[in-house]
Formats: structure tokens, sequence, C-alpha cells
């Protein structure tokens, strides 16, 4: 983990997403699929928390050497703020953060199951997993044909890929979780990663845990400082041993956690459990201060 | 002009922290980014509020982010007194930095068994009372500090039974706050903490939910900077004697020579260190300069010096 002063060497839109490459050879040293990085906000902003994206792509070679992408969906007043960067402003990044996607070391088909900007990280493990010799096949999708990230860079690194979009406005209509079962027969998909919305990934990892697909998912969970300190991005996840279940951090035990051993329904909020003490309660204030 | 070199070690009556600025409970935690931060250039760091077992807390979400601050409320998760004392207290202790070991207990019993296991680790050199933790033996799960006698009975157990100086982590209390600091004193406090968060509530208009499970959470980050002065001042102005560490809202070194001129002896810095591990050191640097520039020799001579209010603008 490293905190550097990053410049931006361009912006580029692609979609609903932004791209942003920035140069931070320290941090592409070290990156891996599946871990992220946080960007410092404007100090002078009433929005004071880091922001995190998962790492894109980490170039090693070449002439991007040292360059590392990520991608920005604007959801709300920091993700604006990133989209609106220019080229040659420097950000405050922290990187890399949290684990990394395991490659398998002897089954050889993998399929890769992405929905949104859950493209971003499976698009780079795709490149990696592909530089190991393994057979790449991609699921890709998401709302509408702006929300699929990079459909023309899978289809040239993955042997097939199938799209599914909620509005139908590419591919099939619907979510890929739905085209699982045929993409697997038709890939002998042997590993299954995923990347994207709670509501995939837990289809995804329903599957896996049926056809006894081993698998690895990326979540996403509120995070306020993104390296271990705050405990405010906890996952429930089931212990090894059966004995009952763990709040990991997804910044520092994740973002990336084996989906059989994750509590979908509790995570979910659907399990009725007697809420812990709220902080409440502190006497009114019956007098003004002075 | 004839430089003064100031000090920067702090006496807070007995407790000595190399430096006027310590990592607050819940902003920093060992290996991630603590490994950004040369622990050693903090003043001291106050663990997370420790329980007796592990605590797993409550569910997602934790947090929101609210103008200028942060909303959050974990319900206490902790790895539990034992594992911090074969894990975390070494690698506290390795970097050489003074520990105060935050404990928040849910019944008398529990706080006192958790003064039992921490008093003997030289590198432990004060406990903090979390009185925000929830009443779980008389309060009904309400926060200690919200009962004047719930909060006397807890703070006067742990300092009869500890070796260690105690201080009271007090949240903003209306209208009883001096009240209450003054009888945690009496009760035997070394000193007092101040403040814990404030609660608040963040509300998702457009799913017509509020923002975290807890519902209500508590609130830090300089959205809450001006009470947590207030207490400090209100406070300083009745117990001058009484060392005093700010915590609310601090993020550059001229928030922290605020508290000291409102009356605090130190302060503690929770939420920017959640943005950057390292911001103490910065803070501690700021309020060098500060005193250079005012031609001080140590924070000491901050404390209080917040002179009568004039008319003028
Ligand atoms: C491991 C991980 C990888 C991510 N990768 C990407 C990515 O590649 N591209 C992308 O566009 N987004 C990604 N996100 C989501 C992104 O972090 C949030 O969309 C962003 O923080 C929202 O900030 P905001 O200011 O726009 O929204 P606000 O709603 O204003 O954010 C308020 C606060 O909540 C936190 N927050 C809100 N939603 C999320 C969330 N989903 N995850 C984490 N924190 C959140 C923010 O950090 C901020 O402190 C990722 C999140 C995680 C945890
Ligand atoms: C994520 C988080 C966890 C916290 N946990 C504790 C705790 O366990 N015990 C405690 O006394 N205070 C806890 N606090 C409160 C802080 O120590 C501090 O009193 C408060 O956040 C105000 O300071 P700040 O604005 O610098 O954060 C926590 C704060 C945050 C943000
Ligand atoms: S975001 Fe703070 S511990 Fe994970």
């Amino acid at each position: 983990m490293k905190r550097i002063r990053a410049e931006i060497l361009s912006v580029r839109r692609l979609g609903v997403y932004h791209t942003l490459t920035i140069v931070a050879p320290e941090v592409a040293e070290r990156a891996r699929p599946g871990q992220f990085l946080s960007v410092a906000m404007p100090p002078d902003r009433v929005f004071l928390l880091r922001r995190h994206f998962s790492i894109h792509q980490a170039s090693r070679r070449g002439g991007w050497a040292g360059t590392l992408e990520f991608a920005v969906e604007s959801q709300g007043s920091g993700t604006e703020w990133l989209a609106e960067a220019r080229p040659h402003q420097f950000l405050d990044v922290i990187g890399p953060l949290g684990t990394a996607f395991a490659y398998p070391a002897r089954l050889t088909n993998c399929l890769l199951v992405c929905e949104g900007r859950g493209g971003a990280p499976i698009s780079f493990l795709a490149q990696e997993l592909r530089a190991r010799g393994k057979r790449v096949d991609m699921l890709i999708g998401g709302e509408t044909q702006d929300h699929v990230f990079k459909p023309i860079e899978a289809k040239r690194i993955a042997q097939t890929i199938r799209v599914a979009t909620a509005d139908g406005s590419m591919g099939d209509r619907g979510s890929v979780a739905d085209l699982l079962p045929e993409m697997v027969e038709a890939t002998g998909a042997q590993v299954i990663y995923a990347a994207g919305p709670r509501e995939m990934l837990r289809r995804v990892a329903g599957f896996c845990v049926e056809r006894r697909i081993p698998s690895q998912v990326v979540v996403e969970e509120r995070m306020a400082c993104g390296m271990g300190q705050c405990f405010t991005c906890v996952v429930p996840v089931a212990r090894k041993d059966g004995s009952g279940y763990d709040h990991l951090r997804a910044c520092v035990e994740g973002p990336v956690f084996n989906p059989a051993r994750i509590l979908w329904d509790r995570w979910m909020g659907e399990v009725a459990e007697p809420a812990p003490t709220p902080p409440e309660g502190f006497p009114v204030v019956r007098s003004w201060p002075g | 002009m004839a430089g003064v070199k100031p000090a920067v070690v702090v006496d807070l009556a007995g407790v000595v922290c190399p430096l006027p600025v310590l990592a607050a409970s819940g902003g920093l935690a060992p290996g991630g980014g603590a490994t950004l931060v040369d622990l050693r250039r903090l003043g001291g760091v106050v663990t997370r509020g420790l329980t007796l077992g592990p605590r797993r807390g409550g569910p997602t979400p934790r947090m929101a982010e609210t103008p200028a601050g942060l909303l959050s409320w974990t319900g206490l998760q902790n790895p539990g007194v034992e594992r911090f004392l074969l894990e975390d207290l070494p690698r506290l202790e390795q970097a050489g930095v003074p520990v105060v070991v935050s404990i928040a207990g849910s019944s008398v019993e529990e706080f006192l068994r958790l003064v039992g296991l921490l008093q003997h680790r030289p590198a432990i050199v004060a406990l903090e009372v979390y009185l925000g933790a929830p009443d779980e033996e008389r309060g009904r799960g309400r926060p200690f500090a919200a009962r004047l006698d719930r909060a006397v009975e807890v703070v006067g157990a742990v300092a009869r039974m500890s070796r260690l100086p105690v201080f009271a982590k007090l949240p903003y209390l209306e209208p009883d706050l001096v009240e209450t600091a003054r009888a945690c004193v009496r009760a035997g406090a070394h000193g007092l903490t101040m403040i814990d968060g404030v609660p608040g509530l963040a509300v998702d208009a457009d799913r017509l939910r509020p923002e975290l499970a807890s519902p209500i959470g508590l609130l830090s980050g300089p959205a809450i900077k001006p009470i947590a002065l207030a207490a400090v001042h209100r406070v300083a102005q009745e117990l001058p004697d009484v060392p005093i560490m700010g915590v609310g809202g601090v993020a550059t070194g001229r928030d922290a020579v605020e508290f000291l001129l409102a009356g605090a002896w130190a302060v503690q810095v929770g939420t920017a260190m959640l943005v950057d591990p390292a911001a103490p050191v910065e803070i501690a640097r700021g309020i060098l300069a500060y005193l250079k520039e005012k031609q001080l020799e140590s924070p000491a001579a901050l404390r209080g010096r917040l002179r009568p209010p004039r008319g003028a603008p």
C-alpha cells in the first residue's frame, strides 16, 4: 500500500463511464486484478472521505509503463467531481488496496461474468488469465448498452462472449445470470469469476454452489476509509469450520471473496435480526448552550 | 527576532505524550492504513473500544457521508481484549508509541474485568472509559453517559481498581455536561476526553429509508467541531486543573490550536485519520508553526488563552 500524488494523463468517456489514466508507478508495479485504489477529494469540499475504484489496468511494461487506469461511474458528489477531472491535474491516491483474485493452478477454462462497472476489474483479470495461458470466456452486461463496459475489448480478449442488458438494447434482454447455464455448457467453464451488483452476484453464488464450481467475486460495500481502520465496510462471511460467521472488512479481507461463504440473505438485509443498540438516547437539549 | 524553540511534549498531569496529537479511538487499527504513518510521530494511540469477548457489530450499511461529516455506527465491532493483547498491542509496543486503551463494557463487571486484563503492560499509559457504550445492565441499552449515576458508578469502579490513570470519554450532554464531567472527576477520573460523535440520522428520500442500518449513527468530522469546542470550553472553565483531550473534527493544525485555546491539553484525531493516516503528524507540525509564530514555548502556553469576546466585528 502506497500513497502518492498521481498526475492524470488522460480522461476518456466510454458510455456512462469516464476512464482515468494516472501516473502511479509504485502502485502499478504491485497492482493485481480485484484490488482497488482510493482517491482523496479536494480538501476544500464539504465531502471529505476518499472514493474507491477497482483497478482496471496496470501497465508494467511498454510505453505506458507505470500507469494505472480506473473507471468512474457518476453516482454522487465525489464521482461527479472525478468525472470532471482534467489531464495534468494531480490526485491523492492510495493503492493497491484489498485482496486480489487467485489464479487457478491446473484448471484452464475460466468464465468471467460482469455487469456495469464490474467490467473494470473483470477485464483486467481477463488479460492476466490469458497471459497465463487460460481459456477466457465472458458474460457481460448492464442496464443499457451504455452501461456495458468495453464490449469490443472483451471480444478481443475472450474466446467467446455473450451480452445481456436489462432493457435489451444490446445482446439478450435480462441479466447475465440468466445466461450462466448455457454459457457453462458451451464453454466447459471450470472456474467462475464475477463482479457487479449484489443481486447478480448472489445468483452467480447460488449457481456455483449448486454446480460445485469454484468461484470468486468482487463485492462493493460502503467504505469510509478503505484501509482497514473504520470497520464500516463489513460483509458477513461464514467461518470455514461452520461455527457461525464473521463480519470481514471488504477493504482488507476483501473485496475478493468466495461467494459460497457470503451470507447473502443477511448481507442484503433480508434477515430480521435483533438490531444492535443504536447510539441514541442522549438527553434532549433542554437548555440553550451557555 | 529571537527564536523561541517550542517544545511539543505534553504532560497530562502525569501522562506524558511526546506530541499533543493522538489518534482517537476508532481512527487507527494496526495494519492497513497504519502502515502509511510512522507511529512514533504520534502523541499516542487510543485503541478502538474493547469489550471482553469479540463483538461482530451490527449489519451494514454502517456509514454515510453528510456535509463535512461522517455518520457511522459499527455496533462496537472489535476483536475482544484477548486478541487485542495477543495481536494488536505487540505491534503498538514495537512501534514504541504510548497506548491508551479504550474500554467499552456493557456492565460495570465487564469494565472491571477489562481493567484487570490491561493494567500490567508497560506500553499502556492510560485507560479511556467509553461512556457512549450501551449500558445493558441497568440502562436498557442506553449509553452509560445518559445517566449521571451510571456514569459515576462505572468511572468510580474503574478508577478504584485501575493502577493506570483513567480518562472518561464524554459525549456532548445538555444540560448536564459540566455536572457529569465534575462527577466523573470526583469519582476518580484523572482526565476527560471530549467529545464522542453526535447522534444523527441520514435519510435516503428516494428509497424512503434511513441510510444506516442502525439507523441512528454518530456524526464525526469537521461538522461537529464547534460542538466539541463548546464542550471543551465549558468544562475547562469550570475544571481548569483537569487534563482534557479535545476531539471532534480536528483536521488541521489550526483546528488543534482552537481546541488548545478553548482549554484542551491535547487533541485526538479520528475521522481525519480515515482520510489520511498521517494527519496527526501534519496537525502537530501546524501547532508547532503556530507556537513559533506567536513566540510561545509549548502547547500548554496556549491552554485556555481564549480572550473574552468583544463587540467589534
Ligand atoms: C471495492 C470497490 C470497488 C469499486 N469500484 C468502482 C469502480 O471501478 N468504478 C466506480 O465507478 N465505482 C466503484 N466503486 C463504487 C464507488 O466507490 C462509489 O460509487 C463511490 O464511492 C460513490 O461516491 P459518490 O461521492 O459519487 O457517492 P455518494 O453517494 O455521495 O457517496 C457517499 C459516501 O458513501 C460511500 N459510498 C457510496 N457508495 C459506495 C459504494 N458502492 N462503494 C463504496 N463506497 C460507497 C462513498 O465512499 C462516500 O464516502 C467501488 C466500490 C468498492 C467498494
Ligand atoms: C468509525 C469510527 C469508530 C469509532 N469508534 C469509537 C470507539 O470505539 N470508542 C470511542 O470512544 N470513540 C469512537 N469513535 C469516536 C471518535 O473517537 C471521536 O470521538 C469522534 O469521531 C469525533 O472525532 P473526529 O471528528 O476527529 O472523528 C469512533 C469514530 C469513528 C468515525
Ligand atoms: S472501509 Fe474502513 S475498514 Fe474498510
